[in-house]
């Protein structure tokens, strides 16, 4: 150390404290940025370097760092498409898709959201059911729109055929015509859905939970 | 003990002595320190992610930590003039290569295996064992090339960047031949026909390295047993061939 001459320490020392200084200022933080336009599937697959399963969950990662209410939502679906093109069989574009995108106040956003998981259910109806049977009570409580919520209710019953299916969402039709509201309805598909193991990860657990207490507050 | 099996001993005993192990600890903490984070910022699925993005953590600084030691101790064997001590030996040129090759390879098994371990924390234990055994097979062959390119190139960042460069485009290639093929909006001008048969041309050169060590036999279960075998097969073919490669290129030097 004493060896070492004053003025290379006093220059360490200044070129740190520029660095720690340079990198505090204030920088534009995700949600405030807009989405770009998503890439290609095949330019995704390019550059996961063939770990799709990983990119495609950073990917979905780096989506909910933006704030929905700025976002372009054509641009987040072709995003969410592209996650799900790098790993079919993943729930998250489908979960994040129905339970935070769809859920913006903007009726308009929420209404893209909502197709986009309408015509991802088609490509995979028994795994993917429990998103458009969410859609469908967004479609009849939020947007007040029941022919919608009806066509996404009809599309669960005729193609989600898996003997896994329970029996209530085979039979959506009927129950999104029922006279409940919103946190009735909530309950039932959450419980149905708890009840047969549909959701095992903690953390969606503890969102959905969150989600329904947040519900009850609003109803009350 | 024959020759070549007390010169793999001695690969060994060097990657032990160069502090290969603190390294490939060091990987493991950061992938257990980065699956602890992504717990906390996933809204569902965090078993997968975490599973997804370790696997695909630890494979690259695998892949890495072999090219860089294989092509950093043979050129250091080169430059201490230990090559030219090992020819003075009664000692063919071939048991000399396929001995080093072996002592690279059982290293590369090694941290395959120590890679695999953590990950029986997020994944059933069959499929891991079926994900470290490719990784062991995919390490011989990055050992395989970064050996020829460093005993070919005799500079460290080439052999390295030529041993990342054939790794990177193994793993790629599958999804260029897809941006080549174009889709239904393919350009069918002479062009487009020449590109997209150049893609499939270096593509019977290179090996699947994305069919390999696939982070989706531990979310969703193993592949069939003829695919596997497919895999592996492709990866111990193209390391025979590196291998070949290597051994002509020795045979015929002039040290």
């Amino acid at each position: 150390m004493t060896r070492v001459p004053g003025w290379i320490l006093g220059l360490l020392a200044a070129s740190l404290a520029a660095q720690i200084a340079w990198q505090a200022r204030p920088a534009a933080h995700l949600a405030a940025q807009a989405l770009p336009p998503a890439p290609r599937p095949e330019v995704l697959r390019l550059a996961a370097v063939g770990e799709d399963a990983a990119a495609a969950r950073l990917l979905m990662l780096y989506l909910q760092g933006f704030d929905v209410r700025g976002v372009d939502y054509r641009r987040l679906t072709a995003w969410l498409r592209a996650a799900l093109a790098l790993d079919p069989r993943s729930a998250y574009p489908l979960f994040a898709a129905a339970r935070v995108f769809a859920e913006t106040p903007d009726p308009a956003a929420s209404r893209i959201a909502l197709e986009f998981i309408y015509q991802e259910f088609a490509r995979d109806p028994n795994r993917r059911w429990p998103w458009l049977a969410h859609a469908a009570l967004l479609a009849k409580h939020r947007l007040n729109d029941l022919p919608l919520a009806r066509r996404y209710a009809a599309a669960i019953q005729r193609q989600a055929t898996s003997p896994d299916v329970p029996l209530w969402a085979r039979q959506m039709e009927i129950f999104i015509l029922e006279d409940m509201n919103e946190l009735e309805a909530a309950r039932i598909l959450l419980g149905g859905q708890l009840e047969h193991g549909g959701i095992q990860d903690p953390n969606e657990r503890r969102f959905l939970e969150q989600r329904l207490r947040e519900l009850e507050q609003r109803v009350k | 003990m024959p020759p070549a099996a007390t010169l793999a001993r001695l690969v060994l005993i060097e990657a032990r002595r160069g502090g290969l192990p603190w390294l490939a600890g060091t990987c493991i903490a950061a992938g257990i320190g980065l699956a602890l984070f992504l717990s906390q910022v996933a809204l569902t699925e965090s078993r997968e992610l975490q599973v997804a993005i370790v696997a695909a953590w630890l494979r690259a600084c695998a892949v890495f930590l072999v090219a860089a030691h294989v092509a950093t101790r043979t050129l250091r064997e080169i430059d201490d003039k230990v090559l030219e001590l090992m020819l003075a030996l009664p000692l063919g040129r071939p048991s000399l290569y396929l001995g080093r090759l072996a002592g690279f390879a059982a290293c590369g098994a090694l941290l395959a295996a120590a890679f695999a371990a953590p990950l029986v924390l997020w994944a059933p234990p069959g499929p891991v064992l079926l994900w470290g055994l490719s990784l062991a097979c995919e390490l011989a062959l990055v050992a395989a090339a970064a050996l020829f390119f460093a005993m070919t190139l005799v500079q460290p960042v080439p052999a390295i960047a030529a041993t990342a460069g054939l790794y990177l485009l193994g793993r790629s290639i599958a999804a260029l031949q897809a941006l080549a093929g174009g889709g239904p909006l393919a350009d069918d001008s002479i062009a487009g026909t020449l590109a997209r048969g150049a893609v499939g041309a270096v593509a019977f050169l290179l090996p699947r390295l994305d069919a390999a060590t696939r982070s989706e036999w531990l979310l969703y279960g193993a592949p069939s047993a003829s695919a596997y075998a497919a895999v592996i097969a492709g990866l111990v073919l193209y390391a025979v061939v590196l291998a070949a490669a290597g051994l002509f290129d020795f045979a015929r030097k002039n040290l």
